[in-house]
């Protein structure tokens, strides 16, 4: 029977929840690399138990660990992220130049292709790429050198590239984000970039229309049809159906356009989930109840999604890269909370149960579907 | 032999115990001995200091004989008691965060 492996990044430490295709009984493994911020773990697509993890702490630096063996065990790889050539300068919180320094790794993504092949998105933003496995990094320098990359500024969280997503149907082309630069897409293996941020409004920076400065939290396709790309921006749930050419709000009913996270059902490109958080200045959840938001209808048209999240007194927040879905035939959905919780549904978001309630808090979940 | 303390996380990193020795021929300096350091252990090539810049991270110091060392040049010799394995030198974590 088909499975499921659940790779949480923490605070504190990683962890890996595994169960068989009901879903309904988990086995925790971890911590693993206990007190060590796991910014994201991702596996091959195709060798399923090569894992990569990457591994940060403001004490050390940052570690890359990977598996061969699904987590069981780890070996260190590669942790050294130099920027190409002299790095130049970005703009601060102030707008004054700023050297560009590498702080951490905050997404890690697999080709789909080559199990040797990693992609890592960093802070302060920029796209490396390993072909040996993660033990050597180099830079795909054109996206930083960017006619914009001066203009960049970082969001709260700091200036991390921290989505990408590699187009299944066009090996040439990929999509990355940045808080708060914006969005950008490669039709050249990531040798040069164009800045994909047409139809976003920002009323909170000077030119709400500009090409650049958009806080974009997280951006999400479905394999069938990678032309159409969903954004939950800073505010905002946005749509585009023309690889990032052009987007419209399909906020709709939502009973608020902020947030963090957003996916798309593994069996209908047009199902899609969000979780709305109050603001930008209160980081939980609207009237202290979690709930989840489907749109059947790519947006626009929102049901609330409660069944078994708490709905009263929650005050927990759901980080840009802590949402994943499975791709068993009745798609699981996952998330995971900065109170510790790891929520599952095993029926696209009807129902909900935690896998683990009290883990540190939660700062990514991936999620493997298992032969 | 040169005694090197080294703080937990590191510890478990290179899988050592509370104190790693390490040989060093030549002036023992910071810098040599952080060298011999990670040529012996490379999983800790960038956790003490940068890769590249070779300064020291931020939340870490380095002390020995109850001096602290973390200003110093890299290239100043350490003291005797360092040198001949009387005495450790400390790479001590920064006691801060959540």
């Amino acid at each position: 029977m088909s499975g499921v492996r659940v790779l949480v990044g923490t605070r504190k430490g990683a962890f890996i929840l595994t169960s068989d295709g009901r879903r309904d009984r988990w086995d925790v493994s971890g911590p693993h690399f206990g007190g060590w911020e796991i910014y994201h773990m991702k596996g091959s697509p195709i060798d399923p138990n090569r894992l990569f993890a990457s591994q940060t702490s403001g004490w050390f630096g940052q570690m890359i660990q990977r598996s061969n063996d699904g987590g069981k065990t780890w070996e260190p790889v590669g942790n050294k992220f130099v920027y190409d050539g002299v790095p130049g300068t970005h703009q601060w919180h102030d707008g004054t130049p700023h050297p560009w320094e590498f702080k951490r790794v905050w997404h890690l993504e697999p080709s789909l292709t080559n199990p040797d092949t990693i992609y890592a998105g960093v802070e302060d933003a920029a796209l490396f790429r390993s072909t040996d496995g993660g033990q050597s990094w180099e830079e795909l320098a054109g996206l930083r050198g960017h006619g914009t990359g001066p203009q960049w500024q970082p969001g709260a969280g700091g200036l991390c590239l921290h989505t990408i997503l590699l187009d299944p149907s066009r090996a040439e082309r990929m999509f990355i984000a940045i808080s708060a630069a914006g969005a950008f897409r490669s039709d050249d293996d990531g040798k040069s970039w164009r800045a994909i941020n047409k139809g976003l409004r920002s009323d909170y920076i000077p030119d709400p229309n500009a090409e650049v400065g958009h806080c974009v939290h997280r951006i999400a396709m479905h394999r069938s049809r990678p032309n159409v790309l969903f954004m939950q921006k800073h505010w905002d749930v946005m749509r585009s159906d023309d690889a990032g050419d052009s987007w419209r709000e399909v906020s709709g009913s939502l009973p608020t356009d902020f947030g963090f996270v957003i996916d798309v059902h593994a069996h209908e490109p047009e199902t899609i989930y969000v979780i709305p958080i109050k603001s930008d200045s209160e980081h939980y959840p609207p009237d202290g109840k979690l709930r989840v938001y489907r749109s059947r209808t790519g947006g626009n048209e929102w049901e609330a999604l409660t069944k078994g999240l708490p709905q009263q007194d929650c005050y927990v927040n759901v980080l840009r890269d802590a949402m994943a879905v499975d791709s068993l035939d009745s798609c699981g959905i996952y998330f995971g909370t900065t109170g510790g919780q790891v929520y599952a549904s095993a029926d696209a978001g009807d129902t909900w149960n935690p896998i683990v309630r009290d883990l540190p808090a939660v700062l990514s979940v991936e999620v493997q579907t298992l032969p | 032999m040169i005694r090197v303390l080294l703080p937990p996380h590191l510890r478990t990193l290179a899988h050592v115990g509370h104190e790693v020795e390490l040989e060093l021929q030549g002036p023992v300096t910071l810098r040599s001995v952080l060298d011999a350091l990670e040529a012996k252990y490379p999983v800790l090539r960038g956790t003490i200091r940068d890769h590249v810049s070779q300064q020291r991270r931020p939340f870490l110091r380095f002390f020995a004989c109850e001096q602290d060392l973390s200003h110093d040049s890299p290239d100043t010799m350490l003291p005797d008691a360092v040198a001949g394995g009387a005495e450790p030198l400390i790479v001590l974590a920064a006691i801060a965060g959540g």
